[in-house]
């Protein structure tokens, strides 16, 4: 049988993608940031995922104004890197586990979980800068990536609440596939920024530090809190966090912190990451 | 089925959004506003879109079903008159990209602030909360 083994919430910030790619992640900006990261990079290298389910969102890149799907996953053989404006990142392009993530689909429809099904997209730094962080730099890339595209750009975005319960979901849909497959579950994004209007620059040190301690409490009071919490205290851009509910809720009710770290700043962005091992 | 919590009131819901300082969130009504500024500046994602604009921004913009006032905006880069008429910033950012702008330096035109006094701003822990919550509240 497969199952959940940790999960992971982390930033996705693009400047991480451009640090990896162009060598600067030694240097005195990054480095706190990627040594942060470290112990997190030896911990993949051991635990050697079979398919991570990966949730983030899309950035205007494969998705336009156009047709918004609230939650959409990944059912195709593999994504390419987006051309987010400069041309793609040079990265392997990224596997998918076509079986697991239809399979996912089909459990989640059957458990009143209305998902969209992609087939073919190319993926963005919200997808590609969190496989960067954990695996550096390899010819290609380590498991299989079943992606999880949440829509946390126009309102209304998903509830906290929702987002928990999807991920319980999940991780019902992975233990029944027949395979024995090792899943992790990622959300991404996050954690406060604001990178629009006057307000642009807004981070919450303390906020987002309370968050990732109710990540690690043994109950589910994260889930409630409302969108106007998120956008007063993390900034507007700081509802991505939401998708890390999802991680959260395929954990289960008591999980075992493994590692966290946070940074303040990159680029507009406070940065942080937290690994769970489910523990009930 | 029982729900544990009452349903929320999409009025309330969204009334509250306009009383975050020096922010504009991206509900559906912005999102309809500005639909064609954000697929024109999703349009400049392909590399032969950016040159025909770069080549004449403005014969490029008449293409589009976008108002004087919108095509005024994006010529002059004005970010937040183009939040006000709906553009999102990861629809805007294709702009910036075309420009070779960096995000954050883009980002940093929409505050009061110079490039240089942002970025250290940015530096030294970023924008308190404090004070910047609530219009209404003043917290
Ligand atoms: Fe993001």
């Amino acid at each position: 049988m497969a199952r959940i083994t940790a999960g992971v919430g982390s930033s996705h910030v693009p400047l991480l993608g451009v640090a990896v790619d162009q060598g600067k992640w030694q240097d005195d900006y990054f480095g706190p940031i990627f040594k942060g990261y470290e112990w997190t990079r030896e911990w993949e290298r051991r635990e050697k995922p079979d398919v991570v389910i990966l949730v983030y969102n899309d950035h205007a890149s494969a998705f336009d104004a156009n047709i918004i799907p609230t939650f959409a996953i990944g059912c195709g053989e593999r994504y390419k890197p987006a051309d987010e404006g400069w041309g793609p990142r040079p990265v392997p392009d990224v596997e998918g586990h076509a079986d697991l993530a239809w399979h996912i689909a089909q459990s989640l429809i059957l458990e009143d979980f209305d998902m969209t099904i992609i087939n073919e997209m190319d993926v963005d730094h919200g997808l590609t800068v969190p496989l960067s962080m954990m695996f550096g730099q390899p010819e290609k890339w380590p498991c299989k990536v079943v992606p999880l595209a949440v829509n946390v750009v126009t309102y209304p975005v998903p509830s906290g609440n929702r987002c928990w319960a999807l991920g319980e979901a999940i991780a019902r849909a992975v233990e029944s596939f027949p395979e024995d497959l090792n899943v992790q579950i990622w959300g991404t994004g996050g954690m406060s920024h604001q990178l629009q209007g006057p307000r642009a620059g807004l981070l919450n040190r303390e906020w987002d530090n309370r968050f990732l301690d109710m990540l690690e409490a043994d109950n589910d009071e994260v889930r409630h809190i409302p969108h106007i919490e998120y956008l007063r205290e993390t900034g507007s851009e700081g509802i991505e966090m939401v998708m890390w509910l999802i991680m959260r809720g395929a954990l289960g009710k008591k999980v075992k912190r493994l590692n966290r770290h946070y940074h303040i700043p990159c680029s507009n962005t406070a940065i942080g990451h937290i690994v769970l091992e489910p523990a009930d | 089925m029982t729900h544990d919590k009452p349903r929320q009131n999409i009025h309330e819901y969204l009334a509250e959004f306009e009383d975050i300082p020096g922010t504009r969130v991206f509900t559906a009504a912005r999102a309809r506003k500005g639909y064609w500024i954000n697929q024109f500046a999703m349009s400049l994602m392909k590399s032969e879109n950016r040159e025909r604009f770069k080549a004449d921004e403005r014969a490029y913009l008449d293409e589009w079903n976008i108002s004087e006032q919108a095509k005024q905006a994006i010529l002059a880069r004005d970010y937040n008159t183009l939040l006000d008429l709906g553009g999102n910033v990861y629809f805007l950012s294709k702009l910036f990209s075309t420009d070779g702008l960096p995000f954050a330096e883009a980002v940093s035109t929409m505050t009061d602030m110079t490039w240089p006094e942002y970025r250290q701003m940015m530096l030294d822990g970023g924008r308190s909360p404090e004070g910047n919550r609530s219009i209404k509240g003043g917290y």
